[in-house]
């Protein structure tokens, strides 16, 4: 295996996930960082670089000023939504390779059901950082296309079209994600499993792709990790979890969510472009990886995931699903935290910090020997590794 | 009253050409590639001298939905929105009209027409079948 990156991610951290935090979005980043750099027995003061997304409120300097933080030497910022969710981790890696900082926080907290909700209708650019790779109002908005649920339909009814793929299809995979999430105590569905007719019998929300159950929740919460070098997570106070390479992904003609554009709308081009960078540059294959943790904001995106990181070949992920080998006990366990559409939406970040705790073997659903997992946010991604 | 009509500098003429019921693509003044969406600068060849082409606004569903939920107040029930492939290979996301979700089938032909959006004359192209269940 190619020698690959010297960073680590030591420690995780988290709030609460709700559907109201009643504090402001400050406050749950604040929180999750604290808990974040317990975890791993560092203190503020040790930290020298973060990062989060774009479309995060919260300052960098609001957070350094909150948790007394003596200076940063490393602030960015990724772009693409939780699509970009993973290139936190290609941020922080870089930041600590390369020497522009030691330690670094990557964190997302948002009050995305209390506050801002991305489910309702978004009728303009407002409250839309440009420059996140959202391209979508313009061309979208106007003929009534206006969530994310209705943008991801298009592809993913494309696919429907090609492959014979079905809404019970897709309704198999928010019925494996919530079967995880049911044995999960941090999960908003713990206890609450789902039922395919459960599924079956929830409302449309564009028809005839997705219904009320293939959508991913609307979540409160705060999610934090901490990123240093191989040689500084000796001392941590847990076991890290190394970041065995961490990459984005921007091909030709790709967007944000309204991914009309490009050839193939079957396939999942920034995904297959990760998929390429992660397996070359690791030298590892779908045959290495134990645990998928892959972004699920709506069902089927789970099926553009395990084709275009060779988990089945295209068009044959709904029978790969359905045979079983994304449940816990298969071949390949599908995010054990239950995922977005299980644990909670905290825009990806919380299936990056199951993924060290499988690593961990922490997990409150854990997976037998773990050495690899990957992390697929489509237009980012990561293959966490043993230390 | 459509929502979200925000033509920025690189598609003013898009827009524009819609009130003028034309459905306009950048064509590359140096090597003739057409694109959309708009943007500066040829993909393939860096010139960014362009001219605003006619396309034929003839096509096929390429993908197509119904949104259900939430509901849009400026919108008839049941509209549909699609993603149509136009002869010329330029995909636009648009309405699908004259016809209901149980009888839209990917790859059936359409055409383009316009209707008015407000009272300053924005326009918005839609599209309609063409063939059997339609006009044409």
């Amino acid at each position: 295996m190619a020698d690959g990156s010297s960073s680590v991610i030591v420690g995780i951290g988290q709030t609460e996930f709700s559907k109201n935090s009643g504090r402001s979005e400050l406050q749950l980043a604040c929180e999750a960082i604290r808990a974040a750099l317990d975890d791993c027995g560092l203190a503020p003061a040790d930290v020298d670089g973060m990062t989060t997304f774009t479309l995060d409120s919260s300052d960098d300097v609001d957070i350094v000023r909150s948790l007394g933080i003596e200076n940063l030497r490393f602030s960015s910022r990724v772009p693409h939504g939780g699509g970009g969710s993973t290139g936190t981790l290609a941020h922080a890696m870089a930041a600590v390779d390369s020497g522009l900082a030691e330690v670094v926080v990557c964190w997302r907290a948002m009050n995305e059901r209390s506050e801002a909700r991305f489910g309702t209708a978004q009728l303009s650019d407002a409250g839309h950082a440009r420059g996140s790779g959202t391209g979508f109002i313009e061309w979208s908005v106007p003929f009534g296309a206006v969530t994310p649920a209705a943008w991801t339909a298009i592809g993913a009814q494309r696919y429907m079209h090609v492959y014979g793929a079905t809404n019970e299809d897709f309704g198999r995979v928010a019925v494996t994600l919530r079967k995880a999430a049911a044995t999960n105590p941090a999960a908003f569905f713990y206890q609450r499993p789902l039922s395919l007719e459960e599924h079956q019998a929830s409302r449309w929300i564009a028809e005839p792709v997705f219904r009320l159950f293939d959508c991913c929740q609307e979540s409160d919460g705060g999610v934090a990790f901490v990123v240093t070098s191989r040689e500084r997570a000796r001392d941590c106070r847990m076991p890290g979890a190394r970041i065995l390479h961490a990459t984005q992904a921007v091909p030709f003609d790709t967007e944000v969510v309204t991914n009309f554009y490009h050839a193939d709308l079957t396939r999942f081009d920034s995904g297959i472009a990760c998929a390429a960078e992660l397996y070359g540059r690791t030298g590892l294959g779908p045959e290495d990886i134990q645990v998928a943790m892959l972004y699920d904001h709506f069902s089927m995106a789970v099926f553009w995931h395990l084709e275009a990181f060779g988990f089945c070949g295209p068009g044959e992920a709904p029978d790969f699903i359905r045979e079983g080998h994304c449940e816990l006990d298969g071949r390949l366990p599908l995010s054990p935290n239950g995922g977005l559409i299980g644990e909670a939406y905290i825009h990806g970040m919380n299936n990056i910090t199951e993924a060290v705790r499988q690593i961990r073997g922490t997990a409150a659903n854990p997976i037998d020997s773990v050495d690899h997992v990957l992390v697929s946010s489509g237009m980012s991604g990561a293959i966490l590794g043993r230390l | 009253m459509r929502p979200g009509l925000q033509p920025s500098r690189d598609s003013a003429f898009f827009w524009q050409g819609l009130r003028d019921e034309k459905l306009l693509c950048q064509s590359c003044d140096h090597c003739g590639r057409l694109r959309h969406p708009p943007r500066p600068m040829c993909p393939d060849c860096g010139a960014l001298q362009w001219s605003a082409r006619p396309l034929s606004g003839r096509g096929r569903v390429h993908a197509w939905i119904k949104p259900v939920h939430p509901l849009l107040p400026m919108f008839e029930e049941g509209f549909l929105v699609a993603l149509v492939e136009l002869d010329e290979g330029i995909r636009l996301l648009s309405n699908l009209c004259e016809i209901s979700a149980a009888d839209v089938r990917n790859e059936m032909p359409v055409e383009v027409f316009f209707i008015e959006v407000d009272a300053e004359g924005a326009k918005v192209h839609q599209f309609r079948p063409i063939g059997e269940l339609g006009h044409g």
